[in-house]
């Protein structure tokens, strides 16, 4: 008999610390029907079922976490966001640097137009209300790796504001138990990415590289409508694919093109918000969702020992696996902002209000974007379903790996086999091979026309779905099922053909 | 007011009388509002330091902000001055009038192309550097905290 356990759960809205037994369905069962019950409005102690009191004795706590995020993405251009410099990964140290990106007097900024274009496309994608006047203001403090002392953003009147974007949690054991949810979005906005301080404890200096000084973010602020690390998680994976459908950000978190703040904080249902925390510089997706639970339980662990929750900023440390307050964020920052002097207000037109005459170069058109904006993840997926009949979970789990819905569509483009049955060999076979192997889609060794010949010669029944199976594991380099196969071929060519040959002709095509 | 020229004159006297009716409550209000702005300018004249007006908190939060250096009581007083010339530009009636966000509002804010025009001059941009590390700029480690107001040097009296 397990014994009973204390486990935080994130259910829906709700962090319920339920006394479970062993993880009995009933235990989790009661908790959802206490949630649900409490979403539709009945209130009173004395009506909550007999389990529900129960539960109360044992010392359930209902905790309610909000989690907001502000989200950095590095658009994708081939100059900086004010200058005339490359944007580029990896460069030797300040080599991608203006005069005006070092801050040196008598510099003035000139606004990229790809930037903007990259900044309305995102803000019609995430169903924002573009603002047809937008303003650049100054967001003024002091550190080595921001040589003005200030960074150019648009904090008064953004760009793009009210959007919204939905994304999907599972919410049972099962794939197919999956909810989609919406999170808002306050505003997106243009503004300057810092330089890079690499710190050098030893000697007790930091080195500073400006290569980054200056290139166009969008920051894109979430409201606080998530509750636990997985919706994070969740959202920013679908934002990334968004950006990376769009062209607007290739969105590799490995490569600080996509960084994530939360703001964190926990109350009790009913009563008002707490005090929330910042948690910075979440640049992996797989350590966003354990900082924001980490977090969450940290700040529920305080409260319930009676302690104050600080407004503090804190950094997340992977190989601990806890939040830390970071060293030079105390007390409240004043930024003291103040419009951009050299620049004045960004204009943008539709085709009613499009200047006659005006310079195609100068003004931005944004009923133009509109039309040709490329196909989002969401429509995609639905056209995955509706075309091949898959279900929802496969047409998410296709988009989530990196070229595998290209590999997918090479493959239906080379096959004759029914939609279904490609679906479950590349989701189940192909993505397991890969990922018992360590790979990445464009590392594979089975190549779409290959999977393509397999799956026609299964169809026409010329393999069995065993033998096939072996070809993949042949793939692995596994020496018994290649003699295996000798063992078929010789037994199709009715024992006619010389094994010799046949090992030679197989290692050939394997290898190919 | 060109309006009023073209209408005929039985409705342009009583345009005019309107008109005559308005300019002066205007006037009586931008004067009762100069009057209290001078009277407020008036007492932190009179009394610079201790009316509160500009706290040695707020001081020493502006000196850590833009680290600057007010140094002396001088130039405390002077910020006052600064701060109660600015101020009577509330005498102003602004009712019903948009605020300018920038001077530049009617200018074009022109789009640059996405091209690659600058850079590749880091031994240019490295030789203002006070130290140098392999082509780094070197910075010292973190922000270095000002002191805390009774550690630093009291205002040298002038």
């Amino acid at each position: 008999m397990a014994a009973l356990m204390l486990r935080w759960s994130c259910l829906g809205k709700r962090w319920v610390l339920a006394c479970i037994d062993g993880g009995s369905r009933h235990g989790r069962g009661a908790a959802i029907g206490l949630t649900s019950r409490r979403k539709r409005g009945q209130s009173s102690v004395a009506q909550q079922p007999l389990i529900a009191v129960q539960k109360s004795r044992k010392g359930e706590h209902e905790w309610a976490a909000v989690v907001g995020l502000e989200i950095h993405a590095q658009i994708s251009s081939n100059s900086k966001l004010f200058s005339g410099s490359q944007v580029h990964f990896a460069a030797p140290p300040n080599s991608l640097v203006s005069f005006f990106d070092a801050s040196l007097p008598g510099t003035l900024p000139v606004l990229n137009r790809r930037c903007v274009e990259a900044a309305v496309m995102t803000g019609l994608a995430l169903n924002c209300r573009i603002n047809k006047k937008s303003l650049f203001d100054r967001k003024h403090y002091f550190y080595a790796d921001l040589p003005a002392g200030y960074q150019i953003t648009q904090q008064r009147l953004p760009i793009a504001v009210n959007g919204s974007l939905a994304y999907s949690v599972s919410v049972g054991k099962k794939p197919s138990q999956v909810s989609t949810r919406t999170v808002r979005i306050k505003q997106i906005q243009l503004e300057q990415d810092s330089g890079k301080s690499l710190h050098d404890e030893p000697r007790s200096q930091t080195l500073i590289d400006l290569n980054r000084a200056g290139v166009g973010l969008l920051e894109v602020v979430l409201e606080p409508d998530m509750s636990c690390g997985e919706e994070a998680a969740s959202a920013v994976r679908e934002l990334q694919l968004i950006l990376q459908a769009l062209g607007t950000s290739q969105a590799n978190m490995a490569e600080g093109q996509l960084r994530v703040d939360a703001n964190i904080s926990v109350h009790h249902p009913g009563e008002p918000l707490g005090v929330r925390t910042e948690v910075k510089n979440l640049n992996s997706a797989r350590f966003l969702a354990k900082a924001i639970d980490f977090e969450i339980k940290r700040q529920i662990h305080e409260l319930e020992n009676g302690r104050k929750i600080l407004n503090e900023t804190r950094s997340f440390d992977d190989k601990l696996g806890c939040t830390m307050p970071m060293r030079d964020k105390e007390g409240k920052q004043d930024y003291r902002f103040m419009p951009e002097p050299n620049l004045p207000p960004l204009l943008l037109y539709d085709t009613a209000s499009l200047p006659p005459g005006a310079d195609p170069q100068q003004v931005i058109n944004i009923d133009w974007i509109r039309e040709r904006l490329p196909e989002l993840p969401g429509k995609t997926r639905e056209k995955l379903i509706q075309q091949y009949g898959m279900l929802p979970e496969h047409s998410f789990t296709l988009l989530n790996e990196v070229g595998l819905l290209e590999f997918f569509q090479n493959v239906i483009k080379e096959t004759r086999a029914e939609p279904k049955k490609v679906t479950s060999w590349v989701l189940n076979i192909f993505l397991g091979f890969l990922k018992q192997q360590n790979l990445a889609v464009n590392e594979s060794p089975v190549t779409p026309s290959a999977l393509a010949e397999l799956l026609n010669l299964l169809d026409r029944k010329a393999i069995s779905s065993s033998a096939a199976r072996q070809v993949m594991d042949m793939k692995r380099g596994n020496p018994r099922a290649i003699n295996k196969l000798i063992g078929l071929v010789r037994k199709a060519t009715l024992s006619r053909a010389d094994p010799t040959v046949i090992k030679e002709i197989l290692e050939r095509k394997l290898s190919s | 007011m060109s309006s009023l020229l073209s209408a005929p004159s039985a409705l342009r006297e009583d345009a005019l009388r309107r008109l005559k009716r308005e300019m002066w409550a205007r006037a009586v209000k931008l004067g009762l509002r100069s009057w209290v702005g001078w009277r407020r300018g008036f007492t932190s004249k009179a009394d610079p330091q201790r009316s509160g007006r500009v706290t040695a908190e707020v001081i020493e939060h502006l000196e850590r902000l833009a680290l600057v250096d007010f140094g002396s009581l001088e130039a405390v007083a002077r910020l006052e001055k600064a701060i109660a010339f600015a101020d009577r530009l509330r005498a102003v009636d602004t009712d019903g009038v948009e605020p300018m966000e920038s001077v530049l509002e009617d200018r074009c804010l022109y789009l640059r192309s996405d091209n690659v025009v600058e850079g590749n001059c880091a031994e240019e941009l490295l030789q203002n550097a006070h130290r140098v590390v392999e082509e780094y700029f070197v910075a010292p480690p973190g922000n270095i905290s000002l002191p805390k107001q009774d550690e630093q040097e009291p205002f040298s009296h002038i």
